[in-house]
């Protein structure tokens, strides 16, 4: 027996340049958003907070991240997070149209020919490792063991050289597949009359088709139907309101409680270790600056109080709009001696890699930016920072400190 | 050049970007060296590839052909199973950590809530397609019966 006939047989009829060529051209409108505000997410964290640290010149030129509109980084990682999953049945369907090319005959034509199947490799590996982690770690299922960051971060620029290569090469061809059929008539051709695409050199026309059981405009309705599925399951948690109930397969469909705390929370204090004795009355926010000096709770909600409706947007793409009630962090500046603060370094009572963020000057002095003591009219409860956290416009959720116990603010040199 | 080519088996442009693609690519690669989960991530990203190419795909594929032997019916019968099955498995594969309840611990620290719900709400949502789909192969019979009387 050769090695040819141990090779599955592919006899879908509507395999063909035209219709990978569909789901390419969508995935080549839709990735390089994916690619971008993922790439965003890593400087909105901030100057020298970027997880991993140090990738050299793997990352978008350094800015301050803005916080204006206060609404940015929910609009970002949203979209870096609901567009990805709203391709993965693209993304699947895309392989399923490709995967005889995986068992074409000679395996290895020429050098280009070896080459070009290694980039593939990384393409096809480096998108599904990409969505694998992406998914695990939106749903807190750290399976992988290794850290999501680090590993994210580095696939994602296997997958943009792989990427970029595979659209230099292919992109000729994909334009030529698509003039090849109309849209228009594929999407008026019923099941009776779908015939397969015309063979050609491309590898992924069978010569052994079966008779179509699904019309070619019905392979682009399924697909289609797939991204609208997942669309729906997902968007509820980052839009809010009436739509979060709609993504309920998703940790982000749901809020923990009722009331004025009932949002939900991002971390519990019983998992951050945060001990009520040290939240009590004997609790002291520890202000420095040009001089130093220690607030009680009281004595906060003493100074004068500002109130924001601003969101809270997660890395894993799930935000909450809340209003929050609290100081000015740019009043607390003015307090420790220091009109103009370059910067504001935020503590935490918890322990962890989370513990402490550094905000820049125009988030430190952002008019809407605040010590958090209350929201929506109630004291924070514990989970949500009690006594008192960090609500900056537009800074990833991660920075916005819980359970705070000390803010420095460094004089401009 | 022109030897170049026709031994390396396509033009310049070709060898070019593929060279700086594996180049980017490794050059990402190394900030893993050291690393002591580099291994982890390796196994990881190759695994992604072939548990797709190898596990998922001749898993549907093989279910898609045993769908193709049904009995043939005046209306086919095989897209009111293939859609709401389709519909089924991708929302497993893509939410099993909730369905299978596989990170309880973290998901309560991140949350506050348990996983608990996830299950049943996927088994109504499958249930849910399904019998969209057989109300919708329902109103085909009868169409396509009454049309043929």
């Amino acid at each position: 027996m050769s090695a040819r006939r141990l090779r599955p047989r592919f006899t879908s009829p509507l395999r063909g340049p035209w219709l990978t060529s569909v789901f390419g051209a969508v995935l080549l409108a839709g990735l390089p958003l994916v690619i971008v505000t993922g790439l965003l997410d890593y400087v909105a964290y901030g100057p020298g907070q970027g997880i991993p640290a140090g990738v050299g010149p793997l990352r978008l030129p350094a800015f301050d991240w803005p916080t204006r509109p206060s609404w940015l980084f929910r609009l970002t990682q949203g979209l870096h997070v609901g567009l990805g999953l709203v391709l993965v049945p693209v993304v699947l369907a895309k392989l399923w149209s490709v995967i005889p090319k995986l068992f074409t005959w000679p395996p290895a034509r020429s050098v280009a020919h070896v080459l070009e199947r290694v980039s593939l490799l990384l393409l096809v590996g480096s998108i599904l490792f990409e969505i694998v982690t992406g998914l695990l770690n939106i749903q807190y299922d750290y399976a992988f063991g290794f850290s999501f960051y680090t590993g994210h971060y580095l696939g994602a620029w296997v997958f943009i050289a792989s990427f970029v290569a595979h659209v230099a090469l292919k992109l000729p061809r994909m334009v030529r597949a698509l003039r090849s059929r109309s849209l228009r008539t594929e999407l008026a051709t019923p099941l009776s009359r779908t015939e397969p695409e015309p063979p050609d050199d491309t590898g992924l026309v069978t010569r052994e088709a079966a008779p179509p059981t699904l019309s070619r405009r019905g392979v682009l309705g399924v697909v289609g139907g797939g991204a609208l599925l997942v669309g729906v399951l997902t968007a509820g948690q980052t839009i809010g309101g009436p739509l979060r109930d709609l993504a309920l397969l998703l940790p982000r469909g749901r809020e923990p409680g009722e009331g004025p705390n009932g949002f939900a929370i991002n971390k519990t204090a019983a998992a951050a270790g945060i001990a009520a004795a040290r939240t009590g009355a004997d609790w002291r926010l520890v202000l420095t600056g040009a001089t130093r000096l220690r607030l009680s709770r009281d004595e906060l909600l003493g100074l004068p109080q500002h109130t924001a409706r601003l969101p809270i947007a997660c890395v894993e793409g799930w935000s909450t709009v809340q209003t929050w009630t609290g100081v000015r962090l740019r009043d607390l500046a003015v307090l420790a001696g220091v009109a103009r603060p370059s910067s504001a370094l935020v503590v935490s009572i918890e322990d962890g890699p989370f513990a402490r963020a550094t905000l820049t000057a125009g988030q430190a002095g952002d008019p809407d930016a605040l010590l958090a003591l209350r929201v929506n009219g109630a004291d924070l409860s514990l989970d949500h920072g009690f006594p008192a956290r960090v609500i900056v416009p537009a800074l990833p959720g991660v920075h916005c400190t819980k359970w705070v116990r000390a803010i420095d603010f460094p004089s401009p040199r | 050049m022109k030897r170049l080519t026709s031994r390396y088996g396509a033009g310049t442009g070709h060898l070019l970007v593929l060279l700086a693609c594996l180049a980017l690519a490794a050059y990402a690669a190394s900030f893993l060296l050291g690393d002591p989960d580099s291994l982890t991530v390796l196994v990881w990203f190759a695994g992604a590839a072939v548990v797709h190419d190898l596990v998922v795909f001749p898993l549907y594929a093989l279910t898609d052909r045993a769908l193709s032997r049904l009995p043939r019916a005046r209306v086919p019968l095989i897209n009111h199973i293939r859609l709401p099955l389709l519909g089924a498995g991708l929302t497993f594969i893509m939410f099993l950590p909730g369905i299978l309840r596989q990170s309880a611990g973290t998901h309560l620290a991140a949350t506050g809530l348990t996983q608990q719900p996830y299950l049943a709400r996927w088994l109504w949502l499958v249930l849910a397609m399904f019998v969209a789909s057989a109300l919708i192969y329902a109103i085909r019979r009868v169409r396509a019966s009454s049309r043929a009387s």
